[in-house]
């Protein structure tokens, strides 16, 4: 009994917390896309830019013939990209600055956001 | 080998903090052993399962799988920390009082051992998912496992063990009138550490975008990308550049388990009585 009691009081409180942080659907028409390859254990290109400010997508396509981990503590994000796929991150609005990012499981590979 | 010692060794060092704590809050209570050895098979095993289907996974949501999946499981042991929580601030100092007569007191306790278990195998899920598609990785480009790779990975998963230990031996040394209140407060850290993280994955995937600004940048004092950084993100969900929807998520996730704890402590909880020899 308790117990039923503590679980609909758990799905009390959860609902109050999503309706408190709901989620809000992005516009995002000023999202500046950046398409990357990587091949060889490389980036292509090795660095890109992006204006200050506004949200970034990074698309990330694998065709180093191996599972990659596309991943960047500078903009903290990380990604499983499996062998000839492309994957899709998305960054916040960043200030200027020069932010690396690499293949977590190849760490030779490295390239770099440019935010002017 | 030093890829893969490093790799295994970080991985296996973030899901051993958690094991740690599990096996601290745990200390005393009969069965314990089975549940956590149980919760890390059963992640070992899903992580196995996650690897395996990685590519699958990827697709799913329109290419934003692996974000809600992992916003999800973290979510669950959110929750399973949060009802553990509230159930020992119920029964338990009734349970370090009478645990060892009581036959009743152990199959309740079983159910809080069943909720850490779930924490346990989803915390060796995911670091453990990313080992297997490392070591995968490296295999299959070599042409097969390497001695070097397998001696570098069991190194780093002796080296990661050590840490579960050190958690583990650490905490027990805290006295037993202290370890309560103690191991309370590092879970219900855990908790909102997890739910912050749960937030970073769905703001990753765009899911969440309302309040994704930065609120402050404490990088250059302690990087959550240098080890010390890396603990204290597992251990209470320390980012460098947190951003407002994580801080409030944080907040109230730590809010709602304190309440939940006041509102369904044990009348008799007021001042404790447990035996101070205990």
């Amino acid at each position: 009994m308790k117990f039923g009691r503590s679980i609909g009081l758990f799905a009390l409180a959860s609902l109050a917390a999503a309706a408190v942080v709901g989620p809000r659907i992005a516009t995002a028409d000023d999202t500046v896309t950046l398409s990357l390859t990587l091949k060889d254990h490389k980036f292509d290109p090795a660095e890109v830019h992006a204006p200050a400010g506004v949200p970034i997508e990074f698309h990330v396509k694998n065709q180093n013939g191996i599972v990659s981990e596309f991943e960047s503590s500078d903009l903290h994000f990380e990604k499983i990209v499996p062998n000839g796929s492309e994957a899709v991150v998305h960054v916040r609005p960043q200030q200027p600055g020069r932010y690396n990012f690499y293949d977590d499981f190849h760490h030779e590979t490295q390239g770099f956001l440019v935010v002017p | 080998m030093l890829a893969a010692l490093l790799i295994v060794f970080r991985e296996v060092f973030e899901a051993g903090l958690i094991v740690g704590i599990v096996m601290a809050v745990t200390a005393g209570v009969p069965g314990r052993g089975l549940w956590v050895f149980g919760g890390v098979a059963a992640g070992v095993l899903g992580a196995c399962v996650v690897a395996l289907f990685t590519g699958g996974l990827s697709e799913l949501f329109g290419g934003n799988g692996q974000e809600i999946f992992n916003a999800s499981i973290l979510g669950f042991a959110v929750l399973m920390l949060t009802w553990h929580n509230v159930w020992m601030a119920r029964h338990g100092r009734e349970m370090a009082a009478e645990l060892r007569a009581a036959g009743e007191a152990v199959v309740e306790g079983s159910k809080s051992l069943a909720a850490l278990g779930v924490v346990v195998a989803i915390a060796v899920l995911r670091e453990g998912s990313e080992v297997v598609l490392f070591l995968y990785g490296v295999a299959a480009a070599q042409g097969g496992a390497s001695i070097a790779m397998v001696f570098g990975g069991l190194i780093g998963l002796v080296l990661g063990s050590l840490v579960c230990l050190a958690t583990y031996l650490g905490l027990v040394t805290i006295p037993t009138r202290y370890l309560f209140g103690v191991t309370s407060a590092l879970i219900a850290l855990l908790a909102a550490g997890m739910a912050a993280q749960a937030i970073a994955f769905l703001e990753q995937a765009n899911i969440l975008t309302a309040l994704d600004e930065t609120v402050w940048d404490t990088s250059w004092l302690l990087s959550d990308s240098s080890y010390l950084g890396r603990a204290l993100h597992t251990l209470i969900g320390y980012v460098d550049q947190p951003t407002a929807m994580q801080l409030i998520v944080y907040a109230a996730t730590l809010a709602v388990i304190v309440v939940l704890m006041k509102l369904f402590a044990s009348p008799t909880a007021h001042r404790p009585h447990v035996a101070a020899a205990e």
